[in-house]
């Protein structure tokens, strides 16, 4: 398994080559790509900030969960922070199993979890020249204290 | 105890800072260090009284104890992907 935060391009084929195995007949590759609009406005560019050390653990820990649905998957993940350009990847997840059903399971199961949990944030720029934070998503807290 | 705060997205535009040092009494929990930036003003009273906290990286309850030189982050909504 190996999972990181980059400020650099990513280059799929690489992720995707952290992933595979002799036993392992399907192996899947999700992109996130930055997208011309949304919500009815052209977009430009978006920004993605990031809690970085803190990224870069819960990515790893989500990536472990998720491992440890089906013995024997591997899995990569790498999400991008900076300023992307619209067709830029700024996530990539591939996941490898024995089957095709275990691989899109296990990899559907992580993105979700990220968007839930990765301190990441986008910061949307239009065509007109402004700019927004995007409307996120709660991340869930423990009910009591840890410590 | 001091802790050290972190700010980031829109909470940093509200708070116009990146990270502080914040004083506070002890016995203080991560909802008590929310509620001491809310009451300075400044555009730290627009940050929301249910901020997402992680203490040392970690997401924690609003009740979680803080203790001296912990690294602190309020977490505005999350929209990685």
């Amino acid at each position: 398994m190996r999972t990181w935060v980059t400020h650099d391009v990513i280059d799929p084929a690489a992720v995707l080559a952290e992933v595979g195995a002799p036993e392992h007949g399907a192996a899947v590759l999700f992109l996130g790509t930055v997208r011309d609009h949304n919500e009815g406005r052209a977009v430009v560019s978006i920004r993605y900030e990031a809690y970085e050390a803190m990224a870069a653990r819960v990515l790893a820990e989500t990536a472990a969960e998720a491992a440890a649905r089906v013995p024997g998957v591997r899995i990569a993940a790498v999400h991008r922070v900076g300023e992307l350009r619209v067709g830029e990847v700024s996530l990539a997840v591939a996941v490898s199993s024995a089957h095709r059903a275990e691989a899109f399971d296990v990899a559907r199961h992580l993105l979700e979890e990220i968007k839930r949990r990765l301190p990441v944030w986008k910061e949307e720029r239009y065509a007109e020249g402004d700019r927004r934070w995007l409307e996120g998503q709660t991340p869930p807290v423990p009910q009591e204290a840890g410590r | 105890m001091r802790v050290r705060l972190l700010l980031f997205a829109q909470y940093r535009d509200l708070a116009g800072t990146s990270e502080l040092e914040v004083e506070l009494p002890d016995g203080a929990t991560a909802a008590t260090l929310v509620d001491v930036l809310r009451s300075r003003g400044g555009g730290f009273e627009r940050i929301p009284a249910a901020a997402a906290v992680a203490v040392n990286q970690e997401y924690v309850s609003p009740d979680t104890p803080l203790r001296d030189g912990d690294e602190v982050a309020l977490i505005p909504p999350v929209a990685g992907g």
